[in-house]
């Protein structure tokens, strides 16, 4: 890495008082939280909460209007940001996959590689080649994203991100387009992920999964964490009135 | 010429004088059609080509932050939209004409460094051009927002979003109304003859000037001329359009 001085005994991504409005609307107002390496944390909370513009300010992709944050050192909000060098840390998955319509599945894994890290065209595809394993789509992968159901599109959106060896990625509401028979197969990579040690952030409704694989949850409404906790304490002793509320809705 | 075409074309002429096809059989009129195709696929050939250049490169303009680089696209296409293609070629060559430098080979001659072949390529591709900056743009704003993301995401620089994944994209979108801003350049370039551009409709008219019994076939050669050109250009268009479709994508 170029100028950062992040060590693991630091949080690879901390957040700190973040506040970030669009117009007149403060959608995040004072977000804080740390995430170690290897942590996978999820974020749950009501629609308009604010969950997508914060995973977002992580990567840059929405810029913020005061707080800080940093992932693997590099301050996100600084001016001089080499974004490029943030974007090789941070992967990122959307929920509507938001693939290379006119590209085939190992075409999509392997443009960024190419074309942002240069890397020679051999070596590329044998690591899109072992990605596609990875996700369980050998058999598709010379097809076009409109050719996949959203699940197959969705791993190899999880394989496009994973081939720039990201040390973080983040997840937006990833499998809230899928039926459920195919919300398994796209949980199911997200699993093999965290177990190989990658740090993840999820914005989901999968309660379950949260509960199973989540080392923290961070309940948000209105701009603010209303209530955090590792699993076993966040489900059973939620005191919060509004968390209470929404898990009895989502449960 | 084979000699039975002329012999054909000449008793032809002998029994019905309406039909003088005498460039089938005289080869100093032969030469004046010939020299006409060439000089019309030469105009038609280039102005595509730098119609295009022009619509890509004038698009790309209308989305940079620059307002005054915008505003002056905005000028252009209107002008070249609103008025006749006559009357622009006129303008070009006999008022901007009078202003450009001149050389002299021989110390006698004074030759304009652009030529009204010159002047009508110009005049032809600005023309087609502003109809292409539009159709490209349309086909720019055609492509989700959430795609550009997903590139920007992956540390894609802003050229590179726009070279492998906007272009490509925009291109597959625009080609059916680029298609007919095509042809419709094709026919444009018989107005070339008002600044005597030896191309097909001049010299097809200077030779029915010459040979009054020559108007029928004249015509006639020149309706068969330009549709086979036309349908020449269609089908170079529909091969394209079927060679870079997507499996899955789109209509
Ligand atoms: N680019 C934008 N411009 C203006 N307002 C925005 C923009 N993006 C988000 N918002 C607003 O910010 C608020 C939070 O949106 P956000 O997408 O972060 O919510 P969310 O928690 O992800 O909701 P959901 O669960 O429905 O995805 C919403 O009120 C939304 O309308
Ligand atoms: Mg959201």
């Amino acid at each position: 890495m170029t100028t950062n001085n992040w060590t693991p005994e630091q949080p690879i991504v901390s957040v700190k008082d973040v506040h970030k409005s669009f117009g007149e609307l403060e959608v995040l107002k004072g977000i804080s939280f740390d995430v170690m390496k290897g942590e996978v944390i999820c974020i749950i909370g009501p629609s308009g909460s604010g969950k997508s513009t914060l995973i977002r300010c992580i990567n840059a992709l929405n810029d913020i209007n005061s707080g800080s944050i940093k992932v693997h050192g590099l301050e996100v909000n600084d001016p001089d940001l080499n974004k490029l060098e943030l974007r090789k840390n941070v992967g990122m998955v959307f929920q509507q996959y938001n693939l290379f319509p006119h590209k085939t599945a190992i075409e999509n894994i392997m443009m960024a590689p190419m074309l942002v890290l240069k890397e020679s065209k051999e070596e590329v595809l044998a690591k899109a080649e072992a990605l596609v394993s990875k996700v369980r789509l050998d058999d598709k992968k010379n097809s076009y994203p409109g050719e996949l159901s959203g699940g197959q599109q969705q791993r190899v959106a999880i394989a496009r991100s994973l081939a720039m060896n990201p040390d973080v990625m983040l997840f937006d509401e990833v499998t809230a387009a899928l039926d459920p028979e195919t919300v398994k197969e796209v949980l199911v990579t997200i699993q093999d992920l965290a177990a190989e040690g990658m740090t993840c952030i999820l914005v989901t409704h999968e309660m379950g999964f949260a509960r199973e694989l989540a080392d923290h949850i961070y309940f948000t409404d209105r701009g603010v964490i209303v209530e955090h906790g590792p699993p076993a304490t966040f489900f059973e002793k939620a005191e919060d009135p509004r968390t209470k509320e929404f898990l009895s809705q989502i449960l | 010429m084979p000699e039975f075409i002329s012999i054909f074309f000449l008793e032809l002429y002998k029994n019905d004088p309406k039909w003088n096809f005498i460039f089938f059989y005289d080869s100093s009129q032969a030469d004046r059609v010939i020299e006409g195709f060439w000089m019309t696929l030469e105009l038609a050939v280039i102005c595509v080509i730098l119609s295009v250049v022009i619509g890509v490169v004038g698009a790309w303009m209308q989305n940079q932050p620059n307002k005054i680089l915008r505003l002056l696209v905005q000028g252009y296409i209107q002008f070249f939209r609103n008025t006749p293609p006559l009357i622009q070629l006129l303008f070009f060559y006999f008022a901007l004409g009078q202003f450009t430098p001149t050389y002299s080979p021989d110390g006698w001659l004074e030759i304009p460094i652009i030529s009204n072949v010159g002047w009508a390529i110009i005049s032809l591709s600005f023309f087609a051009g502003a109809f292409n900056v539009e159709i490209f743009r349309s086909g720019i704003e055609a492509v989700p927002e959430s795609t550009k993301e997903a590139a920007e995401s992956l540390g894609f620089s802003h050229f590179q979003t726009y070279r492998y994944i906007v272009l490509p994209l925009a291109f597959r979108v625009s080609l059916p109304a680029l298609n007919n801003n095509l042809v419709n350049l094709v026919k444009t370039t018989t107005q070339a003859m008002a600044i005597a551009v030896p191309e097909l409709l001049y010299q097809m008219v200077s030779i029915y000037n010459d040979y009054s019994t020559a108007m029928n076939a004249s015509m006639l050669l020149l309706f068969v001329v330009y549709i086979t050109l036309v349908a020449i250009l269609v089908f170079g268009i529909h091969s394209w359009e079927r060679s870079v479709r997507i499996p899955g994508y789109g209509a």
